[in-house]
This record gives C-alpha cells, structure tokens and sequence, in this order.
C-alpha cells in the first residue's frame, strides 16, 4: 500500500520501484533522526502520510533509497504513528534498527519482533556513552550472537559507529526466532506472500487480517510473553549492572512531575513560552512583518498596481484620498477620547461613518480591485495575514513546541495536568493542542490528530474553537485590558471577571461534553523518555518540516475565506448582514450599533474583530464585548479547518453553537451589569 | 491493593493486568505479571509513574486502579 505524497521532481532522483528500500527502525527518542541525517545527505524529502500529520522522511543513500519511520514500541496499530510505521517496515528490503543501550528491555522487544517478521536487520546499539553513564556493561558480540544479526555499537550524537555502519548495512541478514513460530508462520505463507504480514496476522492486526481476509485468530497474548521471555533471556545474559546511578537528568525529570516543584518549572515554562511567543513574535517580529513590511510596504504597493490596472486615474486617487482621511479621522478619534471632548468625539464618529459609506460605495463600484487589493482583499489581506502574521507566529510555536518534545518535558506535562484534563472528558496528551491553540486555533485544531479517540478529539477541538483565544487576538484583548499607550484599559475588576467567566466557560463546556458525549475518555498511558538538551538540527528540521505543512494545509483556506468576504462586500451582502444584526447587538448585548461590524469581522479573523471594539470607552462594555468575541466563531481558517476535521455536520454544529453561546453569555453578563 | 493505593517510592509486584489492550502495552516496555517496578512518582488522584530499569512510565488513576499489585 503506498501512500505517500511524493514530490514529482524527487521521484525521478529516488526510484521507489526498482531501488532497495533500507527503513529505519526504532523506539521513540532513541536518535534516529540523527542516523538519517547521516545517510541521506544527497537527497532528502518529507511527505505527509495520507490522511495523517505523520511525517515520512526519505532520502537516498548510495543506490538505496533510505526511509525514516516514526518511533515505535511495537509494529502493531494502535496509532496513527505505528499504522504508518507498520505499512513502511513491511515494505522493507533492509531494517536498520536503533536500539538505546540503556533501555534494552524495552527496545529488544522491537527488535524480536522484527526477527520474528524475518527481515534482514543490521542492529545499531545507540547512546552506549549515556550506557555506561549508567553504569551497565554491554557485552555486545554476545547479544549479535543471541539475536543472529550484526549489532553495531553507536554513539550517533558523536559520529561513533556510522563507519562500520555504512560499510555492514547490505549483509543485513535475518535474525534468530523459534522454530515454532517459524512453522506457524509458514503455514500461512502461501496466502500472506510475505513472513512480516504472516507474523502480523498472527498477532491479530485488525487492517491487515482484513487485507488478506483470512480467517485466523489472534494470538497476540502468548506470542508477546514468549517473545517478552527471550527479550528478558537475552539481555540478562548481556547486561550487567556495574553500579546504580541516579544522574542529574533524572531528578530534574523527577521533579517536573512533582506536585510543588512541577507547578513552579510549568510557570516558569509558560512564563518562557509567553517571553517568546507573546513578546519577541507576537509583539516586536509581527509588528515589524504585519506593522511595517506588509502594511507599510506590500499593501500600497499591491493597492498601487492593482489600482493602475483597473481604475482609471480619478477613482484611484479618491480612494486613496478617502482611505487618509479615514486613517486621520481614526486618529483625531482616538485623541479626542482621550480628552474627552465630547463634542469632538460626536462630529469625529459622523465624519467616520461618512468615509466609511464612501468606502463601500467605492468597493461596489470597483469589484475587480476590491477582491484583488481591497480591505479584505486576496492579495492584501490574505497575503499581509499568512506571511505578516501567521508565519512567524506559526514558526515561534514549533520552535518552542520543538523544544519542548525534544527536552523530554511534554510527556512529564501531560502526566502533571492529566488528572485536570481528565475532569473535562480529555487525558494529560491533550495539553498540547490546547497550548498550541493559544498560538493559532488552526495549529491546535490540527494538531488533535494526536489524541487516541474520536470523543477526545471531539472535545477538544470544541474547547479551542469556543473558548481559547488565540495569539493574535490575545494581543488585541491585552491592549483593550490592560491598556498602552493610548489606551487607558479597564481596572482590575473587570479583568477578573472577564477571566473568570472565560475560565467558567471552559470548565463548563468541558464537563459538559464530558457527561453528554457517549464512551469513556482513554487513560493515560505514556513512556517518560530521559531528559536531555535538544539538538538544533533537529529543532530546525522539526521547524521546517512542520511549517511547511501547517502553511500548505491551512493557507488555501485564507484566500478561499477572503474571497467569500470580498464577494459579500461587492454585492452588498455584508452590509445586509450587518444591520440584520443590530438587535441583538443593542438590546441584547447594551452595546452600540457599530460593534456589529467588529463581529462580522471576527468571523474572518479574530484579531480584526477585536481590534473593531477599540473605540468602546466603558469598561464594562468592554468586558461584555470582549467575552463575545473571545468565545466568538473561529475565524475562516480554523473553521475551514474544522469542517474538514470534524466533518461538515459537526463543524457547523460547533460554529453555531459557538455563536449562539457567545451571545447568551455575552447577553448574561450584560443583562446582570445592567441591573446594577 | 490496586497501583493505585502505592506508597510512592515503594517496590511493588504486579500481580494481574486487568485490561487487555494495557497489558500488551506493558509488555512491550517490560511490565508483565510478576514484574518488581518502583512507585517512583505519584501524583493525587492522578497518574502513577512507575520505573522499572531506568524506564519511566505514566499511568492514567483509570489504569493504575486496574492493575493488583502487593508489596
């Protein structure tokens, strides 16, 4: 079954068909990356399994073509990450796999199991310094012995080993396995066609028994123990422990899951995460790529090019014309409230309202330039937000989330919050879309791909698209709360509770969708690796690699939602919207007319929408609005996104659900504050 | 007594596995019925971290409840 994505150019440089596929193997965190690094430096690409996030990386080594899998305990199917791994090993010519010295028990297993399947196996003992660290002494001609393959003593971060690696990978041969798995295998043979999906079947793999429709009952249970027992055989007969050490890395790893000591390294992990994220790219990197470069730079420039071309002279200079004023009037406005010249405020708020009419009359008499290089348009817009906005935010995010994996602290994360996720029907895995959802609901969306079950996933892309504002409108939120530089903000009061009832909502939906969705959530059950320090390539790699696919899946979908947009402006459609939405707007929610506008642009984008509420000047007309638009629909992207997650039915059950819940908590607050 | 009811830092043997699917993740780490493991960090009401080796593995209150173990 093949289903990668390849990249046509590179097809004609690898030849699949024709060239011995050599795949490497092995438990997660064992440094495989590193030994792919080293066999393909000629050629390299990434695809994305079908249907998956699952990176494959595949490159070529001398005339092989060289593959890399995700880390596995086990071939089996319990996960996306072991379907793919599993489809790639049985399509193997030559296994290489990576086995850390210091955890044998664990990685033989793997191994056997690839014995078992009777592939030809080079054996590469990595971390052999961090072993004897350790304090245990490999004798590793004997283990070669025990298994019956070539096992090579590696130290990959350092280059050890590689050599003679490069020079025994082709006499790869097949290991060692117990005549009575060797019959049971062939006796199936002749239907299977291959020993690896025999040993599978076997074992009861639901999609492959369903491949060969063969009608064979699992023996998974017994095949793992003995299996389990000649693991447990060998690596007493090769291990000895010298001395038990208890080195630095544990007890920090000791630590991060402590109640005290762990709540304290977990601030001081989101305090670094908002340090980076929140200042140094949501703040100083987007202001220079959205603030300067784009609106500065691009967006005239576009505006200037597309104008040239289809308007004549006239009508482009009153659009420029009007588009100034309305930035001055803008200005005076806010000026002018901070003065509290009410009078000046009054005729300001006319005067804006006369440009803004005059804008729109603009747009619908010039269609082309407005989808092209409008407000809303495909190649202002949409450019200024995927490359101004989202992609350092995006590259800021896997960057730290990089981090993160690679040190070792996500898996201890997840165990400390697990009992709190559990609460709302979620398990400690799903802290990371959560965190993720901070930075872009999109990114957090797509990244429940990793949760185990439909429910989980369910639950968790409901919270995000309700209740996680994301890093742009965060910006927005914070300015309009806690006020800078012209913005005086609200006192603390008011924070509170619109905290609060954020923090109430997400409790809320959480235990909710937690009684009322049929199943049960799936405990937690994760290997913790060693903390280490992360590696840079490997960062970078991670970074790239995920960057490029994040922006190819979710960019489409910008300009799709701008176009949609754009179409409304010219025909008039969005004004329609608006106004029909001015009821609830006022007498629901005690806001003014206009802050409808400011909700219709959330829809695009959530930032927008709450950057619309800037010229609110009561506090609590603040809060009210700011919750509305927090707990608001996701923007077009994440919710392209979640229809094409979740499904059409249960995307638009949650968009809507997410609009009529901003209101009534929005329309509670209001209600009660007006009481009083 | 459950992994659940475990004194942290205390050794312990596990004496059943009582769901399936758990044990066959287990036995890929090492863990089977008759394994000593450590109690090497607890946290209330949630996972059990268990170290067998110089392994360390989480383990949901759902599951650790499921599996009998005696000191």
């Amino acid at each position: 079954m093949h289903t990668h994505h390849h990249n046509s150019s590179l097809n004609n440089e690898i030849d699949f068909k024709n060239n011995r596929k050599i795949v490497l193997v092995g438990n997660p965190n064992v440094g495989k990356s590193i030994f792919f690094g080293h066999f393909s430096k000629q050629y390299t690409n990434v695809s994305n399994y079908a249907g998956t996030t699952i990176d494959i990386h595949y490159g070529k080594w001398r005339d092989n073509v060289i593959i890399d899998t995700p880390g596995i305990y086990s071939v089996s199917s319990y996960n996306d990450e072991e379907k793919v791994a599993r489809d790639v090993v049985l399509e193997a010519d030559i296994i290489i796999n990576i086995v850390d010295a210091v955890r044998l028990e664990r990685d033989l297993f793997l191994t056997q199991q690839l014995i078992d399947m009777g592939k030809p196996i080079v054996v590469a003992l990595n971390f052999m310094d961090e072993a004897e660290k350790n304090g245990l002494e490999i004798d590793v001609n004997l283990l070669s012995k025990e298994l019956g393959v070539i096992v090579i003593p590696t130290v990959a971060r350092l280059g050890k080993g590689f050599k003679e690696l490069d020079d025994l990978i082709l006499k790869a041969r097949s290991g060692i396995r117990s005549n009575e798995l060797k019959e049971r295998i062939n006796e199936i043979l002749n239907v299977t066609k291959s020993e690896a999906n025999a040993l599978l079947i076997l074992e009861g793999d639901p999609e492959i028994t369903n491949r060969f429709n063969i009608g064979i009952l699992s023996d998974k249970d017994n095949i793992y123990l003995k299996r389990r027992e000649k693991v447990n055989h060998t690596v007493s007969l090769v291990v000895k422990e010298l001395d038990k050490r208890t080195t630095f890395s544990v007890r920090i790893g000791k630590w991060s899951i402590e109640p005290v000591k762990g709540t304290l390294i977990l601030i001081l992990v989101l305090y670094l995460l908002y340090l980076v994220i929140g200042q140094l790219i949501a703040r100083d990197l987007v202001g220079l790529t959205e603030g300067e470069l784009m609106s500065k730079h691009w967006n005239p420039l576009v505006q200037r090019t597309i104008g040239s071309l289809t308007l004549d002279n006239n009508s482009y200079k009153d659009f420029q014309n009007i588009n100034n004023s309305l930035l001055l009037a803008e200005k005076e406005y806010i000026k002018a409230k901070i003065e509290k010249n009410s009078v000046v405020i009054g005729e300001l708020r006319n005067r804006i309202k006369v440009f803004k009419d005059k804008i729109r009359d603009f747009e619908k008499s010039n269609p082309v330039f407005t989808i092209l290089a409008g407000r809303f348009g495909l190649l202002t817009m949409t450019i200024t937000y995927i490359i101004g906005l989202l992609l350092p935010l995006v590259i800021g995010f896997y960057f730290m989330l990089a981090l993160l994996e690679d040190s070792g602290y996500l898996p201890r994360l997840a165990t400390l919050v697990d009992s709190l996720l559990m609460k709302i029907g979620l398990n400690g895995r799903a802290v990371i879309p959560l965190i993720l959802g901070f930075g872009c609901v999109t990114l957090g969306t797509i990244s429940t791909r990793l949760l185990t079950t439909s429910r989980e996933k369910r639950i968790a892309t409901t919270i995000l698209n309700f209740t996680i504002p994301c890093s742009a409108q965060l910006g927005v939120i914070t300015v309009m709360l806690i006020g800078r530089g012209d913005n005086p903000g609200v006192s603390k009061g008011y924070i509170i509770l619109f905290v609060g009832v954020l923090f109430g909502v997400f409790i809320f939906i959480g235990t909710l969708l937690n009684k009322i969705l049929p199943g049960k959530t799936h405990p937690l059950l994760i290997d913790l690796p060693p903390m280490r320090i992360p590696k840079l390539k490997n960062i970078l790699l991670k970074i790239v690699n995920r960057t490029y696919f994040f922006m190819k899946e979710a960019s489409p979908w910008f300009f799709i939602g701008a176009f949609v947009i754009t179409i409304l402006q010219v025909t008039g459609g969005l004004e329609i919207w608006e106004s029909s939405w001015s009821v609830i707007t006022e007498n629901w929610l005690k806001l003014p007319r206009e802050t409808s506008t400011a909700f219709i642009m959330g829809m695009i984008r959530r930032d927008f929408g709450a950057a619309g509420l800037m010229s609110l000047d009561d506090p609590f007309q603040i809060v009210v609005s700011l919750l509305v638009i927090t707990l608001f629909v996701p923007c077009i992207a994440s919710f392209m996104i979640l229809l094409k997650e979740r499904g059409i039915k249960e995307g638009l059950l949650v968009w809507v659900g997410a609009l009529g819940f901003s209101f009534l908590i929005g329309g509670i607050v209001a209600q009660i504050g007006s009481i009083f | 007594m459950s992994l659940g009811d475990v004194k942290m830092g205390s050794i312990i043997k596990i004496n059943e596995i009582r769901d399936l699917s758990t044990k066959s993740h287990l036995i890929r780490f090492g863990i089977e019925e008759g394994t000593e493991v450590q109690c090497f960090q607890k946290i209330y009401k949630g996972p059990v971290v268990i170290k067998f080796n110089r392994q360390e593995i989480a383990l949901g209150h759902e599951l650790a409840k499921n599996i009998l173990v005696s000191i």
